[in-house]
């Protein structure tokens, strides 16, 4: 997994609400078996038209955000299916960090898993970011996992909570799987009581 | 002791290692696995050259995008599909795992499959790459889905990393009046709560209405706690659970059933259990409901009529005007006088045996409105075979139903069964997001019932216009 310690970028702004996995990456592109090539159909329904054009309102379109490592949106981001294409798509475009007011507890699980950062902000300071975001490629949004901040492009900066045990996974590029062999002793201890205490399993 | 939810004791009974911050390693019991989420996680056990820890507690069936026309035999046609489906086969057999494959008569929906063969039981943690492994926690269980990431890591450790969730009580009282079901009941829920209220919380579903639901009903209810942002829903095993599972080819048997039984009986939350949030509904209110919308939170009764985008609050009327746009509906426009186009019968919220009934009591005699395009899609083969023996099957095909093989088919469109630009659906799936059964396609989430009465008509329908007013001698 790749680190994420600090990000400088363009902020694309999607003020939408329950912006539901099915939207960041329709199920047609889930019948892929490997993990990358997905960012191309990222938002595809909102992002083309019938035919396969770009539709030009659309903010990944245009040429502000093309570049865009960072999203911020509304609420209950990433709500639906329990998908990790969603921040397979995400991270294949480019997107390594999503702002938000709230996010959808499976989603939210995932982005950490695949080096993105989700941020939940108070909508007052969310919407500080989402008015730096709309001034498209002028404006680089500091993202700072160390000391928790967000810096924006008047120097303005803004503090975020996060779980202190996915934190050092993210700034470490860590993955879960290598630190819970390291315990597979309590886990083969757990299954030979389990195995008496409940043998019908 | 400190009283206890349901959640706290089976979590409890589950935990391997807690951290200080309560990160918790949680021990797996049973591992489900369908063939679009788990390729990456096999990839990724095979680049490490790691190994499935438990393959006796792993059971896998390709149910997503299976095609379910009878031809499907002879094969997949789609390209993807069958690559999808054929990296399942060759992962089951080269790891070891439990397996339904297409041919089998158990195939089916994963959450179908799963308490139809005993492998799902009272008090177990049950994971799935998909977010409606919810469905399980009707047995007592602790279910939930997990991303590609986790299938990986529950399979190489049979454990998950978690946090603790917050107990949420959401009480039914009362009784149901006739013509609502148990999917009335989470719609209503999901409407009152709306898509995040659940965020954070496992639910306990409990109640008088809920105790008097079939094993079928709580699956429908516990299904849908996605939907209503929760990470899992759960309801106290009791005699009606027993009795379902008995039997059944993977439940205990003998000795095992009995111990079995004396610790599942203990599996109830303390009359005086902590609970973060309470919601109280009582059942003579809830209505048989419709969504107009394209999010599970936009239910009314169907008696109602299409709202206006400017009743709602902050970032809703947005949302409710794209919402209606989508939909091609126009406030204040009667919800019965909606007319669709199709009617799908299926999925893991209402594709059970039960289900399956209850439409065809409303179809029975009837015939589908001309024009119309009606599809039942049994949740599993063997549901599937039960509905032949009964009868069923003849109902819905001389109404004119298509009566298909078992998958998740139209529910999300990943195989041929889809709904085009505007093709409106009485779906008695759980999602109604934008394109979820085919791009522009317009989906109404309601009970087998009400989709049936839909059928007939051809429009939104008021199913208890048409149940007989006196219950029919038996
Ligand atoms: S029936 Fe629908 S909701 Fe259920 S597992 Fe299949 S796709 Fe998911």
């Amino acid at each position: 997994m790749e680190k994420f310690t600090q990000l400088s970028g363009i902020a694309a702004p999607l003020p939408l609400v329950n912006v539901d996995t099915d939207m960041i990456i329709p199920k047609q592109f889930l019948k892929t078996i490997h993990r990358t090539g997905l960012g191309k159909n990222l938002f595809d329904e909102m992002r083309y038209d019938d035919k396969g054009n770009e539709i030009p309102d659309f903010v990944l379109n245009q040429p502000a955000y093309r570049e865009a490592q960072i999203l911020v949106t509304g609420d209950n981001f990433g709500c639906g299916s329990s998908r990790e294409h969603a921040p397979w798509a995400l991270e294949d475009f480019g997107i390594r960090c999503v702002i938000a007011t709230s996010f959808a507890d499976i989603f939210f699980n995932n982005c950490f898993k695949n080096g993105i950062l989700p941020i939940a902000l108070p909508e007052a300071e969310r919407d500080m970011v989402m008015t730096d975001a709309e001034k498209g490629a002028n404006a680089r949004i500091e993202v700072d996992l160390v000391s928790q901040t967000i810096t924006l492009s008047d120097g303005t900066t803004i503090n975020f909570d996060v779980d202190p045990f996915r934190k050092h996974c993210l700034l470490n590029g860590l993955d879960d799987i290598g630190l819970t062999m390291e315990k597979v002793d309590a886990i083969a201890a757990f299954e030979t009581q389990a195995s008496s205490s409940r043998p019908w399993v | 002791m400190s009283p206890k939810t349901l959640y706290d004791k089976i979590w409890d009974a589950h935990l391997v290692q807690e951290d200080e911050d309560g990160t918790s390693l949680i021990y797996i019991d049973r591992h489900l696995v369908h063939e679009v989420t788990s390729p990456q996680a096999f990839e990724g056990l095979r680049l490490t050259g790691r190994t499935v820890r438990a393959p006796d507690k792993t059971i896998a069936v390709p149910d997503h995008n299976v095609p379910t026309t009878e031809d499907r035999v002879n094969g997949i046609t789609n390209p993807e599909s069958r690559i999808q489906v054929e990296a399942l086969d060759k992962n089951a057999k080269d790891f070891g795992i439990h397996y339904y494959p297409v041919s089998d008569v158990r195939q089916g929906i994963v959450h179908i499959i799963g308490p139809e063969n005993g492998w799902t039981l009272p008090g177990m943690t049950i994971v799935c790459g998909d977010s409606h492994t919810a469905t399980h926690g009707a047995f007592g269980s602790l279910a939930h889905g997990i991303g590609t990431s986790e299938v990986e890591h529950v399979l190489a450790t049979q454990t998950l990393i978690q946090k603790k969730s917050k107990n949420m009580k959401v009480e039914i009282t009362g009784q149901l009046s006739p013509g609502v079901t148990a999917k009335d009941i989470v719609l209503t829920i999901i409407g009152r709560t709306g898509t995040a209220g659940g965020t954070g919380y496992v639910i306990e579903y409990c109640g008088e209405a809920i105790r008097a639901l079939s094993m079928e009903g709580r699956m429908t209810i516990c299904n849908m706690a996605i939907e209503g942002g929760a990470r899992a829903g759960l309801i106290a095993p009791d005699q009606t659970t027993f009795d379902y599972i008995k039997g059944r080819e993977h439940a205990p048997k003998a000795e095992d059933w009995d111990a079995a039984v004396a610790w599942w009986q203990s599996l109830r939350s303390d009359d005086d259990a902590h609970w973060d949030k309470v919601v109280t509904i009582k059942g003579e209110e809830i209505a048989p409901v419709v969504t107009w919308g394209t999010s599970p939170e936009d239910v009314l009764p169907i008696t109602a009529e299409v709202p206006s985008p400017e009743a709602f609050k902050g970032g809703k009327v947005g949302a409710a005007k794209r919402s209606l746009e989508y939909m091609g509906l126009q406030p204040g426009q009667k919800l019965t006088d909606v007319e669709i186009d199709t009617v799908f019968i299926g999925s893991c919220t209402n594709g059970r045996i039960e289900d399956l009934r209850a439409a065809a009591a409303v179809l029975k005699g009837h015939k589908v409105k001309p024009g119309l395009r009606a599809m039942v899609v049994p949740g599993s083969g063997l549901v599937r075979k039960q509905a032949e023996e009964e009868g069923l099957a003849e109902i819905f095909t001389e109404a004119g139903f298509e009566w298909r093989m078992a998958g998740c088919s139209m529910c999300l469109a990943m195989n041929p069964d889809q709904l085009s630009v505007g093709e409106r659906c009485a779906s008695t799936s759980n999602r109604n997001f934008e394109g979820r059964q085919g791009r522009g396609g317009r989906t109404h989430l309601m009970s087998p019932q009400m989709a049936a009465a839909a059928a007939i008509t051809g429009r939104l329908t008021d199913v208890r216009e048409m149940l007989s007013p006196e219950p029919e001698p038996a």
